[in-house]
């Protein structure tokens, strides 16, 4: 994980060697590998001269924060009650059928991870999700069924 | 019986009154601090982002903290289920935010602002930062020392709670503080802060526009002004609806139910879960239902049941797990709910774990845990047999 070391020093050459910086620096290796691994958290602790467990606690509590594995592309379908009632179930049968996986669960290639979150904000606009950061809304069998395959048609 | 307002539309946060976007800064700019707090005090604004502190008041009393360190923070972790009207504002009409968050640096000498945005809004951070950037060069030129970053959160409700904000933003995990010390006091890095919620720091820049005493002519004595609504559910309009406050939840379920309406979750899930027989009686607002501006409709088909289990599997979720009320309190009411719905527990156990949420609701360190109570008592007051049969 020599790359990451780099990275690490990196990100807190950029925003600091403090512990308001710390969540900033999660950010910017998540960003790059989808999840934090046992031994970034250690190589950011050691950095920010922080103790492993305060490092680790940060990481852990924050939903969008991943330290399991994870796909290139993480689908979060919104679960909170305005788009459970829009049927989210029906959108969430699809993307299983599709992907062959059940939420929770990573395709075998690591390209997709599917999961639920809770209310991210478009309840007049349900059922809604997140692929990353990307927001769809207004979702239908078909439409979902599009978006999966236009990514799953994107070469690494 | 309360008769309420009439429904009425208002266009004070999403329109702009000005030529130019940066004139509502360059009008505020050029009163005193004095007057900024008399116009805010007149207006009557409270908190827009549910909790309802007088927003003036609380400029204020960081205003007469001992000159140093201070900050302002924009709550942007709009995190309430059944609420989407700080995304819009933030992609819509940004510059009123930063113009409210400036006269707020102004009266109490913050240098520095924050924008608390949650990870799920990560979509806009790069527009927003451009608005940021601009707004910024802009203070430079007019030689206002003050400065506004975007902070970006990493996904978790209970940070919406100020403190946890503030811990959340220092690099911890986004638990609550023991209060006092409040925010004005003691906040960001322990030092005095400002924090309000996006929609907040838009209204204050329009109500310095339009004068304290013109924007209270809105609204009731108690709940003065306007506010925006997050509607969502069922109802064949969803969307934003800027609306004066004092209107009846009937009134506004004439305008915005489907006809069939038997609840609205006013407030979000954290909420009153309110039946159709009060909804003459209930007003939108201070003096009846206090709501952060989340709307939930409900009509004849949806199940109670179904509705407060996922309002608990939510709170189950969300709970920091700091505190023991919250933690295992939310825990013991889903699996409660569960238990009688399958008939393993006998049907006067709704009361007891009525109880338990009241018990949180005095015990609970912070608005997560304390507001699991309103839900609840609505759904077990109110629809106690869709929750056994």
């Amino acid at each position: 994980m020599a790359t990451n070391e780099i990275l690490i020093k990196e990100l807190a050459d950029q925003y600091g060697r403090e512990r308001t910086s710390l969540l900033s620096i999660l950010h910017g290796v998540a960003d790059k590998n989808n999840f934090l691994t046992e031994e970034d958290l250690t190589v950011i602790a050691k950095e920010l001269h922080l103790s492993g467990a305060q490092v680790f606690g940060t990481a852990t509590f924050y939903s969008f924060l991943n330290v399991v594995p994870r796909g290139k592309y993480v689908i979060r379908v919104c679960k909170t009650i305005s788009c459970d009632m829009k049927n989210k179930d029906e959108i969430v049968r699809e993307i299983e059928n599709m992907l062959k996986i059940k939420a929770g669960e990573t395709t075998e290639d690591k390209k997709f991870t599917l999961l639920f979150t809770n209310c991210m904000g478009w309840c007049d606009k349900g059922p809604s999700m997140l692929i990353n950061e990307i927001p769809f809304s207004d979702l239908t069998r078909e439409k979902v069924h599009g978006i999966i395959k236009q990514y799953s048609d994107i070469e690494d | 019986m309360n008769d309420g307002k009439k429904i009425n539309r208002i266009d004070s946060i999403f329109k702009d009154y000005v030529d130019n976007k940066f004139d509502y800064l360059r009008m505020i700019m050029k009163m005193s601090n004095e007057e900024i707090i008399k116009d805010l005090m007149d207006s009557g604004l409270k908190g827009r982002g549910g909790a309802g502190f007088p927003t003036g008041n609380k400029w204020k009393l960081a205003a007469e903290q001992p000159s140093g360190e201070k900050f302002v923070v924009c709550n942007a972790d709009e995190g309430e289920p059944g609420t989407f009207k700080d995304k819009e504002i933030l992609l819509k009409v940004p510059h009123k935010v930063l113009t409210g968050m400036t006269a707020c640096s102004k009266v109490t000498g913050a240098k520095r602002g924050y924008i608390y945005l949650r990870w799920e809004y990560k979509f806009m951070k790069d527009d927003l930062q451009k608005s940021v950037d601009e707004f910024n060069e802009v203070l430079k030129e007019m030689k206002i020392d003050f400065k506004i970053y975007i902070f970006l959160g990493a996904g978790a409700y209970v940070c919406g709670e100020e403190s946890a904000l503030f811990d959340s933003m220092e690099g911890m995990r986004g638990e609550p503080r023991n209060k006092p010390p409040f925010p004005t006091v003691s906040g960001f890095m322990g030092k005095p802060t400002v924090i309000n919620n996006v929609e907040t720091f838009a209204t204050s820049t329009m109500i310095l526009s339009f004068g304290g005493e013109n924007y209270a002519k809105l609204g009731t004595d108690v709940s003065h002004g306007s506010k925006l609504f997050s509607i969502s559910g069922d109802t064949s309009i969803p969307g934003i609806y800027e609306l004066e406050l004092g209107m009846t939840l009937h009134e506004f379920v004439e305008k915005f139910g489907d006809g069939d309406t038997k609840a609205v979750s006013v407030g979000g899930v954290s909420g009153a879960l309110v039946p159709r027989k009060k909804f003459k009686d209930t007003i939108i607002g201070w003096e009846g239902v206090p709501t952060g501006g989340a709307m939930i409709l409900f009509n004849s088909t949806r199940s109670i049941y179904r509705i407060l289990h996922n309002y608990l599997d939510f709170f189950e979720e969300e709970s920091c797990g700091q505190c023991t009320p919250c933690r295992i309190g939310c825990q013991q009411l889903k699996k409660g709910i569960e238990a009688v719905k399958k008939g393993e527990e006998d049907p006067s156990y709704l009361d007891t774990l009525a109880n338990l949420s009241k018990v949180m609701n005095v015990s609970a360190k912070c608005g997560l845990g304390q507001s699991v109570m309103n839900p609840v008592l609505s759904a077990v007051n109110n629809f106690r047999e869709e929750l056994i049969y």
